[in-house]
């Protein structure tokens, strides 16, 4: 057999391949999260760094076809993995008892994964596609443009999505299920890349927790500062501007910034 | 004190089993798990039934031979013992206690609470081994051995084999008893010349008989009797990648095995 085929074949092998392909998400997610917290400075500085990845399609493009290949290599071996499990115990045990010493997050890895899964689209449709169907609110997030530059305002279309408290919710929602699975994820992929011995051990679970405590907080900041009011101004300056350029009328009176 | 025993019993592998309930007659609380059965079969042969079968040895908590499922925990109540070395002083006066045989698809059920476990033995035949020549203990001092790897080889030659790792774990996974035996051997000199062949053969052998996989939650080391760590399943896992990109036995019948 060759390397290859044991890595596909044999549990360990595919225990490598869910650890790497999770590694390179949780990559992800840090960066993306370091973008995103751009959200707290000016709104120009974000727009440009959306800008910036906009105008480069053979980056954005290649990112994101890795991170598709990744994602669908994450959940095939998740449950490639589970059949495999699933068939060692036909027969369950009798007794109620959860298995013993294990935690909640251990325990609930596929479904906390899958339900990010689905977390995941719908972000994707949200804010990447932009079915306006999705964001509850009239706002069209195509038209959200900065008034100085002309491209897409990144800073008033996360205003504009996340002042609507429902979306914020499922949000809230799909960003703590992501923590529970990475809480123990990280932890996990340690383990089954064998980057793990007595000494480090204690610590690889604390930075597991602290990760996923850490990414808890960014992600929903953004969220709970558009609540609290950032950028409601800056929002109706952008929609009026909008507005105004939409406006069929020629003699348009320059915004007011 | 007397309890009130729910138990798995099954005539053989081909006959479906079912829940029994049996009240005990007067037990010493200081009595281990296997001597009240004991007690409960006595009574049972005396009523002119079929007495409990279940797996027992050493009684001392070193041949890993007992086992039992005791209300949903391998081995009993507590941590780092095993079923043989459970006392009734560990649960109350009419407690209803719940026993089932280890459950796993590699470990088929032979009577009641026995199960068959040769497929932890077929993995120690795939690669258990050191090939030396044996008969004549060398001087020791001749192979010099580090003590922390002398130590911790201790700590995974501790595995008795019972079998606990995988009748916790949710999805009846060997990797600790696999793992604890790869480690044991691969720690010391004796056991470099066949380090990397050991581990694939053992984990293919381990895939082979059907055991799950490991989602790292932690049950395995919880249950154990002996508190093997979940550490050595790392140490298994960075060997068995070794492995492969050194691309042992990739060509049968060609030993690739490189020692480190
Ligand atoms: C999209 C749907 C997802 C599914 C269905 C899924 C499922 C799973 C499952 C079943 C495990 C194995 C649990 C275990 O071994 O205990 C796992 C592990 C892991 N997941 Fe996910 N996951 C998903 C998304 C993600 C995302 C978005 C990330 C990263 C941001 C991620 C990072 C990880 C990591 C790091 C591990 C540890 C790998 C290991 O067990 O060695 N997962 N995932
Ligand atoms: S009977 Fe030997 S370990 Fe319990």
């Amino acid at each position: 057999m060759s390397a290859w085929i044991r890595l596909l074949r044999s549990s360990l092998g595919l225990k490598y391949l869910m650890a790497g392909s999770g590694l390179v998400l949780v990559g992800f997610v840090c960066g993306h999260l370091v973008g995103n917290l751009q959200f707290f400075l000016p709104p120009p500085v974000i727009n440009r760094y959306a800008h910036f990845l906009q105008s480069n399609p053979e980056l954005l493009w290649g990112v994101r076809l890795i991170l598709l290949v990744l994602v669908g290599v994450h959940i095939g071996t998740a449950l490639r993995l589970w059949a495999l499990n699933r068939a060692a115990r036909p027969q369950p045990y009798a007794s109620p008892a959860t298995a013993y010493g294990s935690t909640l997050a251990s325990r609930t890895m596929l479904l906390s994964g899958l339900m990010v899964a689905a977390f995941v689209l719908y972000h994707l449709l949200h804010y990447t596609v932009k079915v306006e169907s999705l964001n509850g609110t009239p706002l069209a997030f195509h038209q959200l443009r900065e008034p100085a530059t002309g491209h897409a305002d990144v800073f008033a279309m996360m205003v504009a999505g996340f002042r609507v408290w429902p979306v914020s919710l499922f949000y809230a929602v799909g960003i703590a299920l992501l923590c529970l699975h990475l809480s123990h994820g990280v932890a996990a992929m340690f383990q089954s890349l064998g980057l793990r011995n007595p000494v480090y051990a204690p610590l690889i679970q604390r930075l597991a927790r602290l990760l996923a405590v850490v990414l808890l907080v960014g992600y929903l900041s953004i969220p709970a500062a558009v609540l609290l009011g950032r950028g409601q101004n800056y929002l109706r300056r952008v929609v009026e501007h909008t507005a105004a350029a939409l406006a069929p009328t020629p003699a348009n009176p320059p915004a007011a910034h | 004190m007397k309890v009130k025993l729910k138990v798995w019993r099954q005539k053989n592998a081909a006959t479906p089993g079912r829940f029994e309930t049996y009240d005990t007659p007067e037990l010493n609380p200081n009595m281990s798990f296997l001597e009240m059965l004991d007690v409960v079969n006595e009574d049972l042969t005396t009523r002119g039934l079929e007495p409990i079968a279940f797996d027992h040895d050493c009684r001392e908590g070193i041949c890993g031979t007992c086992s039992l499922v005791i209300n949903g925990k391998p081995h009993g109540p507590h941590r780092g013992v095993a079923t043989c070395q459970t006392y009734l002083r560990s649960f109350r006066d009419g407690d209803t206690i719940l026993v089932e045989p280890f459950r796993a698809r590699p470990f088929p059920v032979i009577k009641d609470l026995i199960v068959n476990r040769k497929a932890l033995d077929r993995i120690m035949q795939a690669g258990g081994f050191i090939s030396v020549r044996t008969g004549s203990a060398p001087e020791a001092n001749s192979l010099p051995v580090p003590k922390e790897a002398a130590d911790l080889a201790m700590d995974a030659a501790a595995c008795i084999g019972c079998g606990a790792c995988v009748a916790a774990c949710k999805n009846a996974s060997a990797m600790l008893f696999v793992a604890a035996k790869v480690s044991h051997l691969g720690l010391l000199p004796q056991g470099q010349p066949e380090r990397y062949r050991r581990v694939v053969a053992m984990v293919e052998q381990m895939d082979r008989e059907g055991f799950g996989a490991c989602t790292v939650t932690g049950s395995c080391e919880a249950v154990c009797p002996k508190s093997i760590s979940l550490d050595f399943i790392a140490r298994m896992n960075r060997d068995y990648a070794v492995a492969l990109f050194k691309g042992v036995g990739a060509r049968p019948g060609r030993a690739a095995a490189v020692p480190a």
